[in-house]
């Protein structure tokens, strides 16, 4: 473990949301349950229990009219790296099972369906909530099963789920690599399905270690934050914002908190 | 050994000692715990091999390029062409749904008749040569009876050769009557018609502006092509374009841009004419379009100068002098600014006298025909095929006046006017439709006032719907033909949401037909060789695949190889030679013109104030409806990813929530989450409230796209139809539909 955490060639997968041209359509959230055999019910108004591995939320400076404004904010898993890049992500560190491991070679915080037994400790961990309990077994209408992907396993009851920054299409890829002769992955050959269908090209995927790849230079926009950076998760995705309120509600910023006295 | 209380017990802990110490149970548990994890929980979706199937997506008019991932015989997901000219690679989200269409539940899987009542959904399983016989027996009859005039055909569109085939059946067979679904296309195709001359549909080169004024234009909610719009938005952003939303609600598109103008909803031609006032006075505007490709600038000036001061039109529009005078500077400083209009999708026609007013100021600027202005594209042509010979009972049918009066004397600019076909029917005694053939639409559930639109359906006695999934329209059909989906069949798609480009696009069976189903043009051409004599004649081809090789021609390989064509001659358009008016000039008061009956024209002419259903005594609010990418309200409704995404504050369960702002909330005691019945002249409606700072008080707004009846339980009973709620306010000169909002009233539940 250790020996990795040095390894020249580690990659860190990242990603860049450009919130000045997210548009709050909505494509990323569908495009993600389509390639990653996401399950519905016939009633998915209940957001708590509704699982989108990326969800668009709507954020509003909270002013009156007509001074009132708008951002959409779309948020998959945030493949915390934790304090050092040592992988300590909340939900890794709080697993009984190992069913959720920090990959030290691509940054990613896998999720092994057949090892969770669904004591959702990791749930409660997350800051962010990017975690979804299966509270049913998906049931696909008849027929629709046919548009299943192969490379996702569909879940059962019982287990938590979330975004995997489409690890099969990693896998794909080196596969495809390994049997051309190449070692490496141009950026392109590894995309999200959201980063793929995104009308806007708002989002930007690729390995935030890599100076050739575009993530590398937007994440130090002065523009961009990722969410609650003071709880020191050091999560893998940026946001990109020309509105101040908007970075400020990124970091959940409150506005009585500089006015409570320390003890 | 007999059995006494001490054996007893010592027997039955001896039983406990003994199975507790034993294995066996321990090993049985573990060996169902691994048994039962094995037990198909979850679908196993087989493996295979993986391959790309180039098409179009034809959900709506949007056209974007889309590939196909297949797994063997599976299609699995749906992503963007890169580089195509429409969605270079993005996709909506309701394209990325299109597969739970394609193999949902909501399938017609074989032709059906209904046994039971209209709208009941009793239907008998038919085979496809009883349900064309029966077609063509009931098309020979009404023939037979000198009534063919009587056969009308709604459908989505009028171009490529599914339509093309459609209108060549009612003309061989003596009938006028194909329409259109209405949307802004028809206003916009009018507007130019008088303002350019000729028919063409307006093409909006967003790519290359660098200024847009958008007057309530769901630029980003879904208005013309939304993948499209949506990738423009962004280059705005990259090139530092300014955009300038007007309209009374922050929709997404006015959220994303640089300034938000709320206006008092209806008066966007006005402000459009203070803008031309200001451009005129400050001399701002392009003097060599003006002068030497203009006809009557100066009578438009007069008018504009004398009745559209700042002052005045900020008075009937809520937007201030200041804002006025700003938004004419900056919209006439730009190099390459764009005018735009079509209220949210543009699904309704809306006032023309806004698309004039609005496309006034793209000509005051010059920015026509332009990059990065409005051209006028004309339609493509190449469908060539021989002409109709009509016999005797089709050339008499044919002179007959349309339905819908489109074309007749009072309404000669109008193609179709579907709006007014409603009310024709129902204002007759006998219907003057005795059969109807619906494809491609839903007019039961996307025409204003839905109920009104039943009662019609009601009073037509024969309805034949060629729909593969169920709709609204399809549930009060007699027949229903099913077609091949979308990503079932060959069809040409003609993109023209608003492009600047001429292209053709291919839909390809990716899948081979799930179903009992039948190619539409296949069943029209078949029904033709029923019927025999000269409709036979007219459809010399042995099936549809046979027709379209043919038409595209050499167009065809290319097509199959890449899923859509580009014209490469086609070219930005120029101003010489560009206006076929009579004047051979653009003509600022073209439709103005014609509202004053070719007369005297004046200030009212350019501008009247399209009234709104329902009295303000008795109906203090008005109630407006809202677009959104994430409810498709076509004819086609969400799918289940599609409706997953809805938000918790526009659906939760069966309520649909209406935006209403807080001090709105406030006069009426009304808080977020609470119920409310909302009253308009049309309907009522149970609703929650969500309060929204983002909408203009004495405002209340309600998504489009909810309140289906079908097709499964996804999507039904959820929410209210808002056209349920709204009826159509017809254009006393033009017939268009140009309603925007109707009055309602609300009490707390």
């Amino acid at each position: 473990m250790k020996k990795e955490h040095t390894h020249e060639n580690a990659k860190k997968f990242g990603m860049v949301i450009d919130l000045d041209k997210c548009t709050g359509c909505g494509a990323c959230m569908v495009a993600c349950m389509a390639e990653n055999n996401v399950p519905f019910k016939k009633d998915e108004s209940e957001k708590l229990d509704s699982i989108t591995w990326i969800r668009v939320y709507k954020l509003t400076n909270g002013k009156s009219f007509p001074d009132t404004e708008i951002c959409y904010l779309p948020k998959p898993c945030m493949h915390c790296s934790g304090i050092g890049e040592h992988g300590h992500s909340p939900c890794v560190s709080v697993c009984p099972a190992t069913a959720t491991d920090y990959d030290h070679t691509t940054g990613i915080v896998s999720q092994i369906y057949t090892r969770c037994f669904g004591c959702r400790y990791c749930m409660a961990a997350c800051p962010y909530h990017a975690r979804y309990f299966n509270w049913w077994d998906p049931v696909w209408p008849e027929g629709m099963e046919k548009s299943l992907n192969p490379d996702v396993s569909p879940r059962m009851r019982g287990v938590v789920e979330k975004c995997s920054f489409c690890f099969h299409r990693y896998q794909a890829a080196m596969d495809k690599a390994y049997t051309e002769g190449r070692r490496e992955l141009e950026e392109d050959e590894y995309q999200t399905a959201c980063t793929q269908a995104c009308p806007a090209g708002a989002i930007t995927f690729g390995d935030l270690n890599n100076p050739d790849h575009k993530v590398h230079e937007l994440k130090k926009s002065p523009n961009a934050f990722r969410l609650l950076e003071r709880l020191k998760t050091n999560p893998k995705v940026y946001y990109l914002s020309s509105r101040d309120w908007v970075r400020k509600a990124g970091d959940n910023y409150l506005e009585a908190e500089n006015k409570v006295k320390k003890k | 050994m007999k059995l006494n209380r001490r054996n007893f017990l010592s027997l039955g802990v001896g039983v406990v000692a003994g199975t507790t110490l034993s294995p066996l149970p321990w090993k049985l548990m573990d060996d169902v715990s691994i048994w039962s994890q094995n037990w198909p929980w979850t679908p196993l979706p087989p493996d295979g091999e993986v391959t790309f199937e180039k098409s179009v997506c034809t959900l709506c008019p949007g056209g974007c390029g889309i590939t196909v991932r297949k797994i063997d015989d599976r299609a699995v997901k749906i992503e963007g062409i890169e580089d195509h000219p429409v969605n270079d690679g993005g996709v909506c989200l309701l394209g990325l749904s299109g597969l739970q269409l394609l193999y949902g539940p909501t399938r017609i899987k074989s032709p059906l008749k209904r046994v039971g009542e209209r709208g009941e959904g009793k239907w008998q399983t038919i085979s496809w040569n009883q349900a064309l016989t029966e077609v063509a027996a009931k098309l020979g009859e009404l023939r037979s009876n000198d009534r063919s005039h009587t056969v009308a055909c709604i459908s989505g569109s009028d171009q490529g050769t599914v339509p093309g085939l459609l209108n060549r059946f009612l003309a061989a067979y003596g009938s006028p009557n194909y329409i259109c679904t209405p949307s802004i296309h028809d206003s916009y195709e009018i507007a130019l018609s008088l303002m350019h001359g000729g028919r063409s549909s307006a093409g909006f080169d967003v790519e290359n502006t660098d200024f847009v004024l958008s007057f309530g234009s769901g630029i980003i909610d879904g208005w013309m092509s939304p993948v499209r719009m949506i990738k423009a938005n962004s280059i705005w952003k990259n090139e530092n374009s300014k955009v300038v939303q007007i309209e009374p609600r922050l929709s997404n598109t006015a959220a994303k841009s640089d300034t938000w103008v709320p206006i008092k909803p209806g008066t966007d031609a006005a402000l459009a004419l203070g803008l031309a006032h200001v451009i005129i006075k400050e001399s701002l505007y392009d003097k060599d379009f003006v002068e030497n490709y203009a006809f009557d600038f100066n009578a438009f000036k007069t008018i504009v100068l004398e009745s559209f001061a700042p002052d005045d039109v900020a008075k009937i529009t809520g937007v201030d002098k200041k804002t006025i005078l700003s938004l004419a500077k900056q919209f006439a400083g730009a190099s390459k600014p764009l005018a735009i209009c079509g209220r949210g999708q543009g699904k309704t026609p809306g006032s023309i006298d806004e698309v004039a007013a609005v496309h006034a100021l793209n000509a005051l600027v010059g920015n026509i025909n332009k990059p990065g202005g409005v051209w006028a594209v004309s339609q493509p042509d190449y469908i060539k095929w021989p002409e109709v010979q009509m016999d005797a009972v089709a050339s008499s049918g044919m002179k007959r006046d349309r339905v819908d009066g489109a074309g007749s004397e009072k309404f000669s600019n109008a193609n179709y006017l579907l709006n007014r076909w409603v009310g024709a029917v129902n204002s007759s005694d006998e219907s003057p439709v005795q059969a109807l053939f619906i494809t491609d639409a839903d007019p039961c559930y996307t025409l204003s006032d839905t109920f009104a639109v039943k009662k019609a359906f009601d009073k037509i006695p024969f309805v034949v719907s060629f729909s593969s999934n169920i709709n609204e329209t399809a549930l009060n059909a007699d027949l229903i033909l099913p077609s091949h989906a979308f990503l079932e069949r060959y069809e040409d798609v003609p993109l023209s949401a608003g492009l600047t480009k001429s292209v053709i696009a291919l839909s390809k069976p990716v899948v081979k037909p799930q179903f009992n189903t039948k190619h539409v043009g296949d069943a029209i051409i078949e029904i033709a060789k029923k019927l025999g004599g000269s409709i036979e004649e007219a459809f010399p081809w042995d099936d549809y695949e046979t027709c379209l090789k043919a038409t595209l021609g050499d167009k065809w390989d290319a097509l199959v190889e890449n899923g859509y064509g580009a014209d490469p001659d086609f070219g930005v358009p120029a101003w010489e030679g560009a206006f076929a008016t009579a004047s051979m000039k653009f003509e600022f008061l073209g439709v103005a013109r014609v509202r004053s009956g070719e007369k005297d024209v004046q200030a009212k002419h350019l501008f009247t104030p399209v009234m709104i259903e329902g009295n303000e005594k008795s109906y203090p609010i008005t109630l407006m409806p809202y677009d959104s990418l994430r409810l498709a309200n076509g004819s086609i409704g969400d799918p289940p990813f599609a409706i997953k995404t809805v938000e918790d504050t526009v659906l939760k369960h069966k309520d649909v929530f209406i935006e209403m702002n807080p001090e709105t909330a406030e006069a009426y005691d009304i808080s977020e989450g609470d119920y409310a019945v909302l009253n308009t002249p049309k309907g009522k409606a149970r609703v929650k409230i969500h309060l929204f700072d983002g909408i203009m008080p004495g405002l209340v707004a309600m998504p489009t796209g909810l309140g289906h009846t079908g097709p499964d339980e996804y999507l039904a009973g959820k929410g209210i139809n808002f056209n349920e709620l709204i009826g159509p306010v017809e254009d006393a000169d033009f017939g268009l539909d140009a309603v925007w909002a109707i009055r309602a009233n609300l009490t707390k539940a």
